[in-house]
């Protein structure tokens, strides 16, 4: 039985579980439906600065700053937020310093906007060539293994990492019209 | 005007344990001109990213002052994060532009700031404490004074020449400036 069971535990209470376990001190975010929840709660914990961004690849920058100064940072993303980054990305990887972001899919399944499928359709392979490790999870069961490796290997080795919750994990966008 | 290497020079006279975070480009010269042996964290790429990497120090280490010294070109393309520190509201974070209304790396070509654009006004918009603007030798005192005592987010721009000068070229792999900044870091601490 994995954690979200043992706990009952909806996904993103388990990634902000995971957070608190890390030691992640700042979150950057721009916002998306799919990122509500774990955006809500650490929003609500002191511990945490969360810091709303214009653009996610204000975050990279973000996260760079966090581990000069000795802090740990997650940046969290919708898929078409990667493209905003690419050439930021360089920061970490250049410095080999620790990047590690969340990216909730879009395009790709069950998807309504016909806009979203161009980013999310390269997202994975954008990750790739920028240099990351990419763990995709599809299933709620296997985010607390999946999220917990992601942050050792992002920290204790400075890689850069991204964890792609994909769109089925997620749930379809419900549209009110 | 000012003279961009002598303003910067005057900041960083008795720095204290500040720690700096250089812009690509002219401002990262400026600083390694004058004062090569501090905490500086010198960024050779991810243009626009300067101030970030700032708010993400400051937040880190609430203990410290963190000035980030850039120039128009890369303030511009990184215009959110002003927004994005306008929400944070760190009391120990400034951010210096050194703004002589061109693209001095690239040929000199002119800037938005060239043609009116006021990064002031983006400044004071986006909720910075206090945000002035200096272009006088003699205003260079109260421009230290507003860096070292003034609670942040503070915003101190300076108009500066826009004739080229030398090149003073720091070490460029990210992974040893790295390094050298948290060392210098620590060490700062001790002295302080």
């Amino acid at each position: 039985m994995n954690l979200a069971e043992r706990s009952g535990l909806d996904w993103p209470d388990v990634i902000y579980s995971i957070f608190r376990r890390t030691g992640i001190r700042q979150v950057g975010y721009v916002p998306d439906a799919g990122l509500s929840r774990l955006i809500k709660l650490c929003q609500s914990d002191p511990e945490i600065a969360d810091v709303v961004l214009t653009t996610e690849e204000e975050g990279i920058g973000l996260a760079a700053g966090a581990a000069l100064g000795g802090q740990r940072a997650a940046i969290l993303m919708q898929s078409s937020g990667v493209g905003n980054c690419v050439n930021m990305f360089s920061l970490a990887k250049q410095c080999r310093l620790p990047c590690l972001i969340f990216v909730t899919m879009r395009g790709e399944y069950a998807e309504f906007n016909p806009w979203q499928v161009p980013m999310g359709s390269i997202t994975d392979a954008c990750l790739r060539l920028c240099g990351f490790l990419v763990y995709r999870i599809e299933k709620a069961e296997d985010v607390a293994d999946v999220v917990a490796a992601a942050c050792d290997i992002s920290f204790d080795s400075n890689q850069s990492v991204a964890v792609i919750l994909s769109q089925r994990l997620i749930g379809r966008k419900r549209w009110n019209n | 005007m000012l003279h961009r290497r002598e303003f910067v020079k005057q900041l960083l006279v008795d720095r204290g344990d500040l720690l700096a975070i250089c812009g690509l480009g002219s401002a990262t010269y400026d600083v390694a001109a004058t004062n090569d042996d501090g905490a500086n964290f010198y960024l050779w790429g991810a243009m626009g990213s300067a101030s970030m990497v700032g708010l993400g120090l400051a937040l880190a280490r609430p203990d410290r002052r963190v000035a980030v010294f850039t120039g128009d070109g890369e303030m511009l393309m990184g215009l959110g994060s002003l927004a994005t520190i306008g929400v944070k509201q760190p009391l120990n974070l400034a951010i210096v532009v050194l703004d002589n209304r061109h693209y001095g790396e690239t040929g000199m070509q002119p800037s938005h700031t060239n043609s009116g654009v006021s990064l002031i006004d983006v400044a004071l918009g986006c909720r910075f404490k206090e945000a002035r603007s200096f272009g006088e030798v003699e205003e260079t005192p109260a421009a230290r004074k507003m860096l070292y005592a003034q609670p942040g987010p503070l915003f101190i721009h300076a108009r500066v020449d826009a004739q080229e000068i030398e090149q003073v070229l720091p070490e460029r792999d990210g992974v040893i400036l790295v390094h050298k900044f948290t060392e210098r870091m620590r060490a700062g601490r001790r002295q302080a």
